[in-house]
């Protein structure tokens, strides 16, 4: 799947927002590609691309109603990829003083290929339980809604109400601190 | 979580989106003019002998200037909430308002002798439209800050801005039928002071409301 150009891209959205599931997986990933190429480029020693990747697709995700849809879409990923850098930046900016120790760390944490703790860990741990439940067991778990309803044990509608305010609170938390 | 887990939770959550943004801005300006409308015929109410100002040239160019500024900067509105839209293009339109009260103040000063310039510029009415056009604008204002809270604007603080001249061209408008200075030189005067302070509102809660 390497070099999906504006055209597919556009058609995989188009047939997310009909409702198509499968197709707005697809289309997530080729974007958290984009993103990511993008990010490593302009975040070097500032903030961790992979976090810039997560926050741009949370807020894809909750602003995806902004998109003209007889529009192109890579112009508007880039938009809300930037943004999302801009406030990192400024974010870190804010923090600045530990700033040369911190990515020290992280390359030394990324030599030894350990297991980072991106920012959305933090954001999942404001949430409440329940909505922390519904997230971790459709995402981390990798259940179907069907599924995650029946371990729960909870009916769909609230596992879908959950996931969503979840994701929404997520996409608000994300890097404020 | 890595990112091909938040995807599998983002894919799953598909079903529900948010209300399309042209019909959330359509809602908040109907909603707007009706909140503003509603102030107005509560606190002030057209003038009384409107049937007469309404023969008159310089009582309909107050209109002619109001509701051009508050459409152009709906249209240039409705653009900043979307994330990929650059401004700088479209922004020349919100000139339109601007140069079309100053080509009326031009005339206005070329066939009104000079000795009543003073008193048509400071006029009756000078607090009663500082006053009433920002009352009048404050819910339109709040009511399009929501929905561009709906949004995604990359440039919150101009698109507040955008909204407090947008609320501010729709409480001039009504308030425009009340007022009795008529004269260019007043308008450009007063209304432009009265919303310049919905702008600067609507610029420092754009910053905060319109974070995403």
């Amino acid at each position: 799947m390497d070099g999906v150009d504006e055209g597919s891209l556009a058609r995989l959205f188009r047939a997310a927002l009909d409702g198509d599931e499968r197709a707005y997986g697809d289309f997530l990933h080729e974007t958290a590609r984009l993103v990511r190429a993008w990010a490593r480029r302009r975040a070097f020693g500032g903030p961790d691309p992979e976090d810039i990747v997560q926050e741009t697709l949370l807020a894809i995700h909750i602003k995806r109603h902004t998109w003209r849809c007889d529009g192109p879409v890579t112009p508007w990923l880039y938009a809300i990829a930037r943004h999302k850098l801009v406030d990192a930046l400024r974010r870190q900016g804010r923090h600045s003083q530990v700033e040369i120790g911190e990515v020290e760390d992280r390359l030394a944490a990324e030599e030894t290929e350990t297991i980072r703790d991106w920012e959305i860990g933090r954001a999942l741990e404001t949430l409440t339980p329940g909505q922390r439940s519904v997230v971790t067991a459709i995402s981390v778990e990798g259940r179907t809604i069907a599924e995650a309803a029946r371990s729960l044990d909870m009916n769909e509608t609230a596992v879908r109400v959950a996931l969503h305010r979840g994701l929404a609170a997520i996409a608000r938390r994300f890097g404020r601190d | 979580m890595e990112t091909h887990e938040l995807i599998k939770a983002l894919a799953a959550d598909s079903r529900r989106t948010g209300v399309p943004m042209n019909a959330a801005w359509w809602g908040a300006v109907f909603a707007a003019v009706v909140i503003a409308a509603t102030v107005f015929f509560v606190l002030l109410g057209p003038r009384s002998d409107i049937a007469s100002a309404a023969q008159t040239l310089r009582f309909l160019f107050k209109f002619v200037v109001t509701i051009t500024l508050a459409a152009s900067a709906f249209a240039l509105l409705r653009m900043l909430s979307r994330p990929d839209m650059d401004p700088r293009g479209p922004l020349r339109f919100l000139a339109i308002a601007p140069a079309l009260i100053l080509a009326g103040v031009l005339i206005e000063l070329a066939v009104v002798p000079a000795e009543t310039w003073s008193s048509r510029l400071v006029g009756t009415n000078s607090l009663v439209c500082l006053t009433f056009i920002p009352l009048i604008g404050i819910g339109p204002l709040a009511l399009l800050l929501l929905a561009l809270r709906h949004g995604a604007p990359s440039h919150p603080a101009l698109a507040g801005a955008m909204a407090g001249l947008v609320a501010g061209g729709i409480a001039a408008t009504l308030y425009a039928s009340h007022c009795t200075d008529d004269s260019p030189l007043f308008v450009a005067t007063w209304y432009t002071i009265a919303i310049a302070i919905l702008a600067l509102l609507g610029a420092l809660a754009g910053r905060r409301v319109a974070r995403w």
